[in-house]
């Protein structure tokens, strides 16, 4: 990574140094950096390493599920003879890398990675702020993370494998290392990885709040923020409130897991012995774990909202509909998002009242979850579409997002969830709305953004092959998959070679899936290459290469301290006058003061 | 051989990507291409991609449905199965349409207002009045989705009638045990540290708690026999470990106690309606049968980790949570044979099978159920073996006790009895 932030810095550094006397070592600079446009990239690059491991999990517990108790080299390869014995992955470990996958992805790639990279990167650009309110908590947010990625990563070697009880780590599965080998060792460094991570998460989410609230800079108002910098706001707020909340669960899980307590467990026996564990309840932490794990859809959806609210008005040269709608509408998801966390628990034995009351709340987040779907649809209605990689996978966003969303009408409905929950119904939901339509907002983001990040433009036409090849490859893993869960096919099973009823046309969509996951993962290699290449070889980037009104393409080219040469930019505008009408130009940056007897939209 | 081949192409297929690309871009380069330039060609190319994927999409989301029809579970075989279908079918309806809607919407859109130089996108900022409307229709329509799921819900949580009958389905890695209750229709109590050999489920009645004391006394006794036989060599770390362990039993031992004082107190409460006079008559099975056309309440519980019984035919599903006891009340309407011939397969059973990730087996903890006529149900009920003889249990206990002032007296006995016991170990 450290050769990454080198190169940036090779052709940014001249400049550079000239604006600035305070010399800093390269270690200040490039490592414990206190930038945030350096924090930024190092929690992308960060997160496109974990997403790779994921994504490698992921592949290979595919191929056992379509061709189950098949050798594969490929597994044998990643995983060698104690997890694949002749190239047959385990059962242990399956469930291991099931977990792992979920865990990195949900937390490492989709909250460090989205959040991490984008708010960090243009919170201070869009409001017009030199850096984040706090450099220093800001350069111990991502250290931390990055602490809690490599014990995570750690929890691969260790004996017994990792964690295997599930991404949600239900006890007393994750306390009890007699139940599955991985709740051992395995489990303790999750369990440690994840105090890390959610305390280096706070560190941000509190860091992206203050500096959201003070240091905008002149005439940028409440009203004329980008719909990106919203959204993080939200993001970083429902952080700070939810995540506490998974470190008192995974607190209690230590303790019930290392000093005896029963915060957890009851009346339970297994390998031959009771125990003496009395009047706990696994529902307990249920709930703790739901009052974040909720929420935490919403910390991975909202910034994925933002972005591409800010790519698609951009690149449909249209300003975004319904500006104040969408505010309103992140907002009223921010506030669901917290009385909506018993929809997961439908069917633990939680009182059927309960389960009522919160079939309602959750259906209510679908009214502003359409809201924005409609006002996205009207925004490229008679627009100018620019399709550049960043606006082809807005829009697969927005499609993928209709797919994932409408299904969650269907899991939120308490009697219909009994029938499909916790089978592949459920994985192709979530996946349809994190896995594919969060991923395509932060590959928007990241090509929209590339230029900003690093001075340089990413190679379009591999853009356009990457972005096809992905969607088609998305919907063909994530379609056939709702089948099998209406199937009645179960999740996190190893093989589905014991019941009769899953052969057949089940197992033909399970190898159709697993093929179009292959496709979908190889393509990556594309975008991976595509984006370390440019790094270095990239065309260099104009000042403001996509036409864009926000203030992060008025500073100039490359990174330099403080973010602008001179005095920070005035605002006078919001950032959507796109087309505006007796403009000369299909765009107005919120520099621009408004002309005489100019409305502001 | 074959996966070499596959490595081979993809290897090749990438590297041919890549070549491609290279040239392309020395060539744009030369033209003085830039990337964030995409010429009208480009733009108009990825419009006609946007309609055709999102033919292609709803094509191929129609076509799956169609083409792997079978892979859709069988008609409900359950009342509550067939209101949680009905709903479904209500809900794919207006899914449906939304979605058709929304994504032509997108995909047409998108391919339609591709960029042109000589075009200027239209300025809509926005329009309250159309704001309003796709609040107010989403809203009213998930009101309704709102109160038709409620009303299903409800009607399947329904507390069951009085005298309804129970069945327990017991989970613990990696598979499942039955009970059905005997003469006296009712389940009797149950306690986790009675659970051994003999009583998988850890039915309390007199006789398994004495039975489990003594197994505990017994291996108390072994084990600081052992401990003190090797107290000179093993390691001090062992040592604790065993004490630890003798302690541990202990404590069972106390608990059990406990539960025998309870137990008096209950029966000197309740008379002959106390559940621990209940288990004796109980009948443990492997077996899952059920009568068709009956209330059924399931009392479902786990002696280890969350299960989770599913019953995917019968559209039931609830958790087995260790420590409380879960319960699905079910009205089975189709028969493991006619369902045989419904769905041309000699071979179909129903099946339950657990849904809750519980350690490495979890994917084969299943077991058949069988639903069959109330006829057939009887005879196999009254061929399964009761928990305890009456005979037997009665050589070991002293017989119920008649009224409270007998309750009172046994119970002191009882709790007296395990002491003794104790010091001589």
């Amino acid at each position: 990574m450290s050769a990454v932030e080198q190169s940036s810095a090779a052709h940014n550094g001249h400049a550079h140094a000239e604006h600035h006397q305070h010399q800093e070592s390269f270690i200040s600079k490039y490592i414990f950096s206190h930038d945030h446009k350096t924090i930024s990239k190092q929690f992308l690059v960060t997160a496109i390493v974990m997403a790779t491991v994921a994504m490698v999990m992921s592949i290979i517990f595919r191929l056992q599920i379509a061709f189950p108790g098949e050798s594969f080299a490929f597994t044998h390869f990643f995983l060698g003879d104690k997890w694949a014995p002749d190239g047959v992955l385990s059962s242990t470990m399956f469930l291991a890398l099931v977990t792992i996958h979920g865990t990195i992805m949900v937390f490492f790639v989709l909250t460090g990675g989205l959040s991490g990279t984008f708010s960090n990167l243009l919170i201070p650009f869009q409001i017009g702020a030199r850096d984040m309110a706090s450099g220093f908590i800001n350069m111990l947010s991502y250290w931390f993370f990055l602490a809690g990625s490599i014990m995570m990563l750690a929890s691969l070697f260790v004996e017994g494998g990792p964690a295997g009880g599930g991404w949600t780590v239900y006890p007393p599965l994750s306390v009890l290392p007699q139940a599955i080998p991985g709740s051992g060792t395995g489990m303790t460094l999750w369990l440690f990885s994840m105090v890390l991570f959610i305390a280096g998460s706070l560190m941000g989410s509190l860091n992206y709040i203050v500096t959201v609230m003070n240091l905008r800079t002149k005439g940028m108002k409440m009203t004329r923020l980008p719909l990106t910098v919203w959204a993080f706001l939200l993001t970083a707020i429902v952080g700070v409130l939810s995540f506490p909340v998974l470190v008192s669960a995974v607190v209690l899980l230590i303790m019930d897991r290392m000093m005896g307590t029963s915060f957890y467990l009851s009346e339970i026996h297994i390998a031959g012995e009771a125990l003496d564990n009395m009047g706990g309840s696994p529902i307990l932490y249920e709930h703790l774990f739901w009052f974040l794990g909720h929420p935490e859809v919403y910390i991975i959806i909202l910034p994925a909202f933002g972005i591409s609210s800010e790519i698609i008005s951009t690149m449909s040269r249209k300003p975004i509909f319904g500006y104040r709608a969408m505010i309103g509408s992140l907002m009223a998801i921010s506030f669901l998002s917290f009385i909506v966390w018993a929809h997961h628990m439908f069917v633990t034995g939680m009182n059927p009242f309960l389960g009522s009351v919160f079939t309602v709340t959750t259906m209510m987040i679908a009214i502003p979850s359409a809201v924005k779907v409609f006002n996205y649809i009207t925004t490229l209605w008679r627009g100018n579409i620019v399709f550049s990689p960043a606006m082809l996978f807005s829009i697969g966003m927005v499609s993928t997002f209709i797919a994932g969303g409408l299904t969650g009408i269907i899991l939120a409905n308490s009697a219909l969830d009994i029938q499909v929950h916790d089978t592949y119904f459920v994985v192709a939901h979530f996946h349809m709305v994190m896995g594919v339509s969060a991923i395509f907002a932060m590959m928007a983001g990241v090509y929209h953004w590339f230029p900003r990040m690093y001075g340089r433009m990413m190679n379009t036409k591999l853009g356009y092959l990457h972005f096809w090849v992905t969607l088609v490859a998305a919907y063909g893993v994530f379609i056939p998959m709702h089948y099998v869960g209406l199937a009645g096919g179960p999740r996190r099973y190893y093989e589905y070679t014991e019941f009769p009823m899953f052969q057949g046309h089940v197992m033909d969509l399970n190898v159709m899936i697993t093929v179009f996951a292959c496709i979908g993962g190889a393509i990556q290699l594309v975008f991976i290459y595509n984006f370390f290449r440019s790094i270095w070889y990239g065309q260099k980037a104009t000042q403001n290469p996509w036409h864009s009104n926000t203030l992060e393409w008025t500073a100039p080219v490359g990174s330099m301290h403080g973010n602008w040469p001179g005095p920070l930019p005035t605002v006078y505008r919001w950032p959507y006058d796109y087309s505006k009408p007796g403009k000369q130009e299909d765009y107005v940056p919120q520099t621009v003061p408004l002309e005489a007897g100019e409305e502001e939209h | 051989m074959m996966t070499l081949l596959i490595i081979a192409v993809l290897v090749l297929g990438f590297m041919v990507v890549l070549r491609l690309s290279r040239v392309a871009a020395l060539a744009s380069e030369l033209r003085g291409d830039r990337e964030e330039q995409i010429p009208e060609r480009d733009n108009r190319i990825s419009g006609r991609m946007m309609w055709a994927f999102g033919a292609l999409y709803m094509a191929f989301f129609i076509w799956i449905p169609l083409h792997y029809h079978d892979v859709f579970l069988p008609p409900a075989a359950s009342t509550q199965g067939v209101w949680i279908d009905s709903m479904f079918t209500f809900n794919w309806w207006m899914l449906g349409i939304v979605f058709f809607g929304t994504n032509i919407a997108l995909f047409y859109f998108s391919g339609k207002y591709y960029h042109r130089a000589d075009r200027r996108a239209f300025w809509y900022p926005h329009n309250n009045r159309l704001e309003l409307v796709w609040t107010t229709i989403p809203a009213l329509t998930l009101t309704g989705v709102v109160v038709y799921a409620l009303i299903v819900w409800t009607k399947i949580t329904v507390l069951p009638a009085p005298g309804t009958m129970e069945v327990e389905v017991y989970a613990k890695q990696f598979d499942w045990t039955f009970r059905y209750p005997g003469k006296d229709g009712k389940l009797g109590a149950t306690d986790f540290r009675l659970i051994d050999a003999d009583n998988p489920l850890g039915i309390a009645t007199k006789a398994t708690m004495a039975k489990r004391l003594d197994e505990l006394h017994a291996q108390v006794a072994q084990e600081t026999a052992d401990r003190d036989a090797r107290a000179g060599i093993l390691p001090n770390d062992e040592l604790e470990k065993a004490d630890k362990h003798i302690a541990h039993l202990r404590r069972q031992i106390e608990g059990i106690m406990n539960l025998q004082v309870l137990m008096q107190e209950d029966i000197a409460a309740n008379g002959n309606n106390s559940t621990y006079l209940k288990g004796a008559d109980d009948k443990v099975t492997k077996e899952f049968h059920l009568p068709v056309n009956t209330d059924v309440e399931l009392i479902i519980r786990s002696q280890d980790v969350i299960h989770s019984a599913y019953l995917p035919h019968m559209r039931a599903q609830m958790n087995a949570v260790p420590g409380m006891a879960t319960r699905m009340h079910l009205v089975p309407t189709i028969t493991t044979d006619s369902m045989r011939a419904v769905t041309k397969n000699p071979a179909f059973d129903y099946i339950l099978l657990c849904n809750k990730v519980c350690g490495i087996s979890h994917y084969n903890m299943q077991s058949p159920l069988t639903v069959e006529s109330a006829g057939a149900f009887k005879i196999w009920n009254i061929m399964l073996p009761v928990f305890e003889k009456p005979g037997a249990a009665a050589k070991e206990v002293a017989p119920a006790p008649a009224d409270t002032a007998k309750a009172e007296a046994t119970a002191a006995v009882a709790t007296a009895a395990p002491a003794t016991n104790k010091e001589q170990n």
